[in-house]
């Protein structure tokens, strides 16, 4: 078979497995039979993807099937377009959606069936849905899996729908990406009507032929990152990843942190051509990137909740991917995509072992973890190195990559903000390990443990810890092949700018990071630094970052003062525009009315006369107007 | 004596008739009234009907005097129905219809 054929049947998998799911509710209400079907899809899916991936030959292989006739060509095709990038997210995808699915298995065991049944439900329409995203041949059927993948980000963040924070949460992550997504729509139309195709084959050969007008392009392109903003949890949209995190822990390290929050990213690394030609967008990009990435680490720093700080490290490399992108590498930005969702999701699913067994995500409440668990802090660990950009781990070329492409693109401002955002990663990040896994555990989670949950904390069960070490194990893996082998995962396209890093970049890129953990280790573990005291010399910021630098609180005052006065003003118009005008007609109507009965008397002989001498006049004017 | 003698005498006759039916307070008396009203139509058709030497008229004539006799037994069964419902046949006591 070849790889675009394969393609479709990775994507064919799951949406059978919804099909099935939702249309025969005794398997959806018995929850864990549900559960098995849909992981035999997301099975089936991940054997496909990874044939699909080794199958690949360098031609690209398209397969679509007209959708909207129109005269002469079809107006729209949907299908699948199997080439290096999809073919290489494809398994990402179907690989941590297997691998989550299997350690939801675990993790949502104390769910009742009807909820399970649902949850696997949405799994596999989640996958179908990120995988017709990955290999959409054009921007319609993008744009369509851009907006299902959203749909089931809310259905999952609310999953817990009972819980009044993770619907508040699932409706804010919901709009906060619909207003982006109006610009995506808005700049696949605009494009449209510029050169009439949605195909990105055409729209290819067109721009390599010159033939797109280059004015108004700007807008388009900008228009399409918008969508990639509300998504990718960019300046000012980020404001919805945190809050996404009350949806179950499977989901955050699926939906939000391996595959639907890069869909952004990889959509302007598939139109990374277009973007090309509007510099001035890139450079907008470029700069709200970095912006993020800081912004982010800066406030992954203060959070106590875990999973809080992983979906703050979200955003921040979000922010890094796009900074290469806008530096115009976007293959460093995919490299990074593919290696960040590999351990964050490891982190992820890492974090949600640990609160299995806590039972809470308070990092207070953790502590000597290491001891209980040392699996799941071995892997975590994994995960963390890899983050933090530590040689032989996954992230270290990725970001390496992406620092020297941002640098190569002359953008200093940017590549400064960004090797900050370097040390602060390592150090939050390694924050939470030593407050999780190291030291002591505080006195009132011992008591409380040895009461209640002392027995839970232990590794995870088999279903949970698999998941978690083929996700390590992987980190590393490719970590080590990109370093000695070549980055083979992610070839640069043809005609694509090649970039060097310069001699220092790759010891400062680590000493940064190595200096990041050293002051975690001194200040959480040695304890030689006092945290307060280095809390309190950034006091102002620390202060600001506590409040989520207000922009959440501006959002809401202004989205709220915004909508109550513009309904106030529709009810005011409501009131006394639109009921005034049919109250007056009513009041009219009764009082003319009252006072025209008067002339009714009733008397048969009043209305003779009236006749009588209304035909006389009648006739007097005949009479006389001839 | 020429037509218009006949159509005076008609109108005068009709304004009679009107005149009964708008001021008598008697139901029979607004009958009588309404039967001079169409008597005076009558005259009308037949003397029309003289003048133009058309024979039409004076059947016509006849067809009406017929219906007026059924139109005035009619009347006088609704004014004998008025009476037994209401006990009265007085015209301004009728107002059933006022507004």
């Amino acid at each position: 078979m070849d790889s675009g054929l394969l393609t479709l049947v990775a994507l064919l998998a799951p949406v059978a497995a919804f099909l099935v799911l939702a249309t025969v509710a005794p398997l959806r209400r018995a929850g864990r039979p549900g559960a098995y079907f849909s992981i035999l899809g997301a099975t089936v899916s991940l054997g496909a993807a990874v044939t699909a991936w080794r199958a690949y030959d360098g031609a690209i292989t398209r397969m679509v099937w007209d959708w909207l006739p129109s005269e002469g060509r079809p107006l729209a095709t949907i299908g699948v377009l199997a080439d290096e990038t999809s073919t290489v997210m494809l398994v990402l995808v179907a690989l941590v959606a297997f691998l989550v699915q299997v350690y939801s298995l675990s993790y949502l065991s104390d769910e009742p069936p009807q909820g399970l049944g649902r949850y696997y439900t949405y799994q596999s329409l989640f996958a179908f849905s990120m995988m017709g995203l990955v290999l959409a041949p054009n921007l319609l059927q993008l744009f369509i899996c851009w907006e299902l993948v959203g749909l089931c980000s809310y259905l999952l963040i609310g999953y817990w729908y009972q819980k009044p924070e993770a619907a508040r949460a699932a409706v804010k992550a919901f709009w906060t990406t619909k207003a982006g997504d109006v610009g995506l729509l808005v700049g696949i139309v605009m494009l449209w009507t510029l050169s009439g195709t949605f195909d990105f084959g055409e729209l290819r050969v067109m721009v390599a032929g010159n033939e797109l007008p280059l004015a108004g392009l700007s807008i388009i392109t900008f228009c399409i990152y918008l969508g990639a903003m509300g998504k990718s949890a960019q300046f000012p949209l980020h404001v919805w990843l945190p809050d996404a995190m009350e949806g179950p822990t499977p989901v955050s390290a699926l939906i939000h942190a391996a595959t639907m929050v890069t869909a952004g990213v990889y959509l302007l690394h598939r139109t990374s051509w277009l973007f090309a030609l509007t510099p001035d967008v890139l450079m907008i990009i470029a700069w709200i990137g970095a912006f993020t990435a800081l912004l982010a680490a800066v406030l992954a720093c203060v959070q106590d909740d875990i999973k809080r700080v992983l979906a703050y490290s979200t955003v921040s490399q979000l922010g890094y991917m796009m900074a290469a992108i806008g530096a115009g590498f976007s293959t460093a930005g995919f490299f990074h995509l593919l290696t960040h969702g590999l351990f964050k999701a490891l982190l992820f699913l890492g974090a949600g072992a640990v609160i299995h067994a806590v039972g809470s995500n308070d990092l207070s409440r953790m502590g000597g973890l290491a001891r209980r668990m040392p699996q799941t802090a071995i892997v975590f660990i994994i995960g963390t190195l890899s983050l933090a950009g530590i040689p032989l781990f996954a992230g270290f070329l990725s970001k390496e990559e992406i620092l020297g492409s941002v640098w190569a693109g002359g953008l200093v401002g940017p590549f400064a903000l960004l090797m900050l955002v370097a040390f602060l990663t390592a150090f939050y990040m390694f924050r939470v390990v030593f407050l999780a896994f190291f030291g002591t555990a505080p006195a009132a989670a011992r008591h409380h443990d040895s009461a209640h949950h002392g027995a839970h904390e232990h590794d995870p069960p088999a279903p949970m810890l698999l998941p978690l070490w083929i996700l390590a194990l992987l980190s590393m893996a490719v970590g080590i092949y990109s370093t000695f082998i070549g980055p083979g995962l992610v070839a640069v396209p043809e005609g694509a700018a090649e970039h060097a890093a310069p001699g220092w970049l790759m010891p400062a890129a680590v000493s940064v990071a190595v200096a990041g953990i050293a002051l975690a280790w001194l200040t959480y573990q040695r304890r030689t630094i006092n945290a307060a005291s280095l809390a309190s010399m950034f006091g102002p910021i620390r202060h600001a970052a506590l409040a989520k630098f207000w922009i959440d609180d501006l959002f809401e005052h202004v989205l709220a003062a915004g909508i109550l006065a513009f309904s106030s003003l529709v009810g005011w118009v409501d009131r006394y525009i639109v009921d005034g005008v049919l109250n007056v007609v009513s009041v009219w109507t009764v009082t003319t009315g009252d006072e025209m009965r008067t002339i009714q008397t009733g008397r048969a002989q009043d209305y003779v006369y009236g006749l009588a001498v209304g035909l006389l006049l009648l006739l007097v004017w005949a009479r006389w107007s001839l | 004596m020429g037509l218009q003698a006949y159509l005076i005498l008609a109108a005068v006759v009709f304004g009679i008739g009107l005149f009964g039916v708008v001021t008598r307070r008697n139901t029979i008396g607004i009958l009588l009234g309404i039967e001079l009203m169409l008597n005076a139509v009558n005259i009308n058709l037949v003397a029309f009907a003289r003048f133009s030497g058309s024979e039409i008229g004076m059947i016509f004539t006849v067809f009406a005097i017929c219906i007026t006799v059924a139109e005035a037994a009619m009347g006088l069964a609704i004014v004998i129905l008025l009476f037994r419902i209401r006990r009265t046949v007085m015209a301004d006591h009728l107002d059933l219809l006022k507004g």
